[in-house]
């Protein structure tokens, strides 16, 4: 699988990253070294083999319907740049 | 040249548990903003989450009253995008390996029944919700609350069986009973725990292959999705006429125009690029639970429906509506079994009781009338202790009050007088004092009788039985 510019753009984009000219040909040739190297693992006879999501052989622990404390607002908005009536407040996105 | 749309429903119903699906926070509607937010939920560095039990449990209910196949194991996925209302900058879901699929539900159109796929049921977190100012100061932003980050959700994703927006309803009624019924979801759709985004296409009717769908959003009522998807449908079929075509694109029904806006968003910021979530490991449901919640299930509205009409011999329509909600049709048949009268006991309900409902906008479920005082007003009336005038006045009384019939009838003296002795003295007394109508009366001018029949009954303060007064009256003016 090869990688172009425009894939790591577009991947740029949707991580909301903005890169130079620079990173962009780094990234591009460091992200289709990775791919490379990932490809081996198609050598790999998977056959009647169930795909694995996980790495670990555990399911999943269920939490019983309780419910605890909250944080304080003043605690949850503390990290937030701005903070106004209780809410964060973000520039007005129109998707 | 003919068309037929296809559309096809995801539903987002939010589950009725104490807590978040992922953390303890509350789920409770309507607190101040963000005083529901945990770090799990703020999506704060390190954190865990960890799945709610009950909120799979509803789930699966969901899923086997809609007749899906369980999926023993179901992987949770993060759906990754940027919207300020998701503070992870992804939402946990199920994308590859949902919870459930292949069920389906039917629908009553026109008299008859239509089968409606459904594709699957999976589980997510529900989003936080962006609210915007009022005053100059705040153009340009928007302010977040996030206690809605992480109620548990289900969605129920339809195959494209539906072909008009009369059908679209019923389906959306259909699955909105079945979640009401058990007592997963409140259905509200004012308040959003009860979401509807529909794909729209429209194709020459007979034409095999699909057309291309629009998404419709912004729905959030039965009234606004029929008006919705009739102009979607009525513009794409415009369009194709026209030797346009439709586009494939996200648009919002604006309900103060009628009409439905396309949002121009950029293609690639639907490039969600799902993972399997790390942190929670493949989630386990054992033939055991599933048939621990098949054992469960209640009766459902459809099969209620039914059965009334077969049972208590009521008409389709009486049974449509006792059984619009649980507690409704829970009290109906309460009643009946106590007052073996199904007919009677249907107009009750759906005349009186319904009727102060409506006029308070109460819910049955909060009215202190049981089953018990229903039936012993009924006994009252058919044992002739008080009229049906009067029981009418005794019903508004239990309605408000909560007393038994009996110790109202007793307080304000309603007791029907069936004592012959008194009627027909009082009888006598009102002949008296009209002779003049009497003598009309004798003459020929028989419409009279009425009038006297009011008289008795004004007397009586209503409480004279209507059937005494007409057989005394009648026995006493042919002398």
């Amino acid at each position: 699988m090869t990688i172009t510019k425009d894939d790591v753009n577009k991947v740029a984009t949707l991580a909301r990253l903005a890169l130079t000219g620079e990173e962009e040909e780094l990234y591009t040739e460091q992200l289709a070294r990775i791919l490379a190297y990932i490809e081996k693992l198609g050598e790999v006879d998977t056959e009647g083999v169930e795909p694995a999501t996980h790495t670990v052989l555990l399911e999943n622990r269920l939490r019983e319907d309780e419910v605890r404390p909250s944080l304080p607002r003043e605690e949850a908005l503390k990290n937030a740049p701005s903070a106004d009536r209780g809410c964060f407040k973000v520039p007005k996105i129109i998707e | 040249m003919r068309y037929e749309a296809v559309i096809g429903l995801e539903v987002h119903a939010q589950l009725l548990t104490e807590s978040k699906v992922f953390c303890g926070c509350s789920t409770q509607f309507g607190a101040e903003p963000n005083t529901q937010v945990c770090p799990v939920c703020l999506g704060m560095p390190g954190v865990l989450p960890a799945l709610n039990r009950r909120a799979v449990e509803f789930a699966l209910r969901m899923a086997r009253a809609t007749n899906c196949r369980i999926n023993h194991k179901s992987v949770f996925a993060r759906k990754n995008y940027f919207y300020p209302d998701l503070p992870k900058g992804f939402q946990i879901s199920q994308y590859d390996r949902p919870l459930a699929e292949n069920g389906h539900i039917e629908i009553d159109i026109d008299g008859g029944a239509r089968h409606i796929g459904i594709t699957r049921i999976h589980m997510e977190e529900d989003a936080g919700k962006l609210l915007h100012g009022e005053t100059r100061e705040d153009e340009g932003y928007s302010f977040v609350d996030l206690n809605r980050t992480g109620v548990p959700l289900i969605e129920i994703v339809s195959e494209p069986d539906i072909r008009s927006a009369e059908e679209a309803s019923a389906y959306l009624k259909g699955l909105r009973d079945i979640l009401v019924y058990l007592e997963i979801c409140d259905g509200n759709m004012e308040q959003g725990s009860f979401r509807c985004d529909a794909n729209v296409s429209v194709r020459p009717e007979g034409e095999t292959r699909l057309g291309t769908k629009a998404e419709l959003k912004n729905m959030n009522s039965f009234k606004f999705i029929r008006d919705g998807l009739e102009y979607e449908i009525g513009r794409q079929i415009a369009l194709l006429e026209e030797g346009g075509s439709v586009a494939q694109e996200t648009r919002l029904f604006d309900p103060s125009r009628g009409i439905t806006v396309s949002m121009r968003s950029k293609e690639e910021a639907h490039d969600y690029r799902y993972f399997p979530e790390p942190d929670l490991l493949p989630l386990q449901v054992e033939e055991s639970w599933i048939e621990e919640i098949d054992g469960k299930l209640p009766e459902l509205p459809r099969a209620k429906r039914e059965r009334f009409v077969r049972e208590y011999a009521i008409p389709a329509y009486d049974a449509g509506v006792l059984t619009a909600s649980k507690a409704l049709a829970d009290l109906y048949e309460d009643s009946v079994r106590l007052h073996p009268n199904p007919k009677t006991v249907s107009n009750w309900v759906m005349g009186e009781l319904l009727r102060l409902l409506k006029s308070d906008n109460r819910d049955v479920k909060d009215i202190a009338i049981t089953p018990e005082t229903l039936a012993e007003l009924l006994n009252m009336v058919d044992s002739g202790k008080i009229n049906t005038k009067t029981a009418k006045e005794v019903f508004e009384g239990m309605y408000v009050s909560g007393k038994a019939p009996g110790s109202i009838v007793e307080e304000k003296g309603l007791i029907q007088i069936s004592d012959e002795d008194a009627l027909s003295k009082t009888i006598e007394e009102i002949l008296q004092a009209n002779q003049e109508s009497v003598e009309q009366y004798m003459a020929g001018k028989e419409k009279l009788f009425g009038f006297f029949v009011g008289q008795v009954m004004k007397a009586t303060k209503g409480k004279a039985n209507p059937r005494m007064v007409n057989m005394l009256l009648k026995e006493r003016l042919s002398q």
